[in-house]
């Protein structure tokens, strides 16, 4: 953990920093993003959408961050 | 009318959904949202493919999809474009999943990027772990009755061969594969990919397949919506002439007026 208490992550291969204490899904707001319109995997395990609120952000976490796109 | 099924009643059932619609049509390539949707509009079909990408999260405020086709009106078939691994496949489809809410996919698992051929061992090891899930897998695969059989036997809920390479446009390039698959199967048959304008939608059809999935087709026709109406029809009319029944070739001519009564 860095010294002010800021969690660095991966976030879609970019790092970023999320307060501590931070559930998922409000590290999901803090992006912008609507967490009922994303999926979500932590460290390779996809996170239920029912978790997101009560799974916390620890320092080191690796995210991706998925929704659907045009696609064949 | 003794005709075994009525028009309107011509429907088909995949993993316990029915649709009417026998065109699947995919939403890549399009210039525009606002073009895909019209698209999608006209074809009529009722299942579109979508890709699972990485949000940008450098601006997340892009248009998005599902603000143009909205996936409580048109089923969203996540597929796996893209993977080359079932390992990878699989890891899409969990996060699909829990992203729309739905165990129906669709699995390809490329093995080389210039032809976009499937590899079959990885498929059919990534059908078997799908089906494990509880994933309803409809699967991209090689024209190959044997191999349709072995995805069928691992659970693939739809079988789903190639005509020809993905984008190609080429047409189908064998119909006795075609047909064999679609006479050995149990399950539905679309085929997908290799379609280039309307008339190839129509052979897969008289074939017997149960639908045709296309994406280049229609997004790079150079008026998309009008190929997609396209494409709604000679889909359509293809079911028809499979179910009409087509008459035997002859070798030489046939005179279609009486003989007798001549002057």
């Amino acid at each position: 953990m860095s010294l002010d208490d800021n969690l660095s992550v991966r976030v879609n291969g970019e790092d970023r920093q999320v307060p501590g204490g931070s559930s998922v899904a409000a590290m999901v707001s803090l992006l912008g993003l609507d967490p009922k319109r994303v999926a979500v995997e932590r460290n390779l395990e996809v996170i239920p959408r029912s978790l997101l609120a009560t799974v916390s952000v620890e320092d080191g976490d690796a995210y991706e961050i998925v929704h659907f796109v045009g696609g064949g | 009318m003794n005709a075994p099924q009525s028009f309107n009643s011509d429907t088909w059932t995949v993993a316990g959904r029915t649709f009417t619609s026998r065109l699947i049509v995919g939403t890549g390539k399009y210039k525009s949202f606002e073009e895909n949707a019209a698209a999608v509009e006209a074809s009529g079909a009722e299942i579109v493919t979508v890709a699972v990408r990485r949000v940008n999260i450098s601006d997340p405020g892009q248009p998005k999809l599902t603000d143009f086709i909205d996936p409580n009106k048109i089923t969203y078939l996540p597929n796996t474009a893209g993977c080359f691994t079932a390992e990878d496949a699989i890891r899409t489809l969990r996060l699909a999943r829990e992203a729309g809410g739905w165990n129906l996919v669709k699995l390809e698992v490329l093995g080389e990027a210039k032809t976009l051929y499937p590899d079959m061992r990885e498929t059919l090891r990534a059908t078997e772990t799908l089906v494990k899930e509880g994933f309803e897998p409809m699967v991209y695969c090689v024209d190959d009755p044997i191999a349709a059989k072995q995805l069928e036997e691992a659970g693939a809920v739809a079988i789903m061969p190639l005509g020809a390479p993905i984008g190609s446009g080429l047409g189908i390039q064998n119909l006795v594969t075609i047909r064999l698959i679609v006479e050995g199967a149990g399950v539905p048959v679309l085929v997908d990919a290799g379609v280039g304008t309307a008339s190839d939608a129509a052979v897969a059809m008289e074939l017997g397949c149960d639908g045709v999935l296309m994406n280049t087709a229609i997004a790079e026709a150079k008026e998309p919506v009008l190929m997609a109406r396209a494409m709604k029809g000679a889909v359509e009319a293809g079911r028809l002439a499979y179910l009409a029944g087509r008459m035997q070739k002859r070798r030489y001519a046939d005179p279609s007026s009486p003989l007798a009564g001549l002057i």
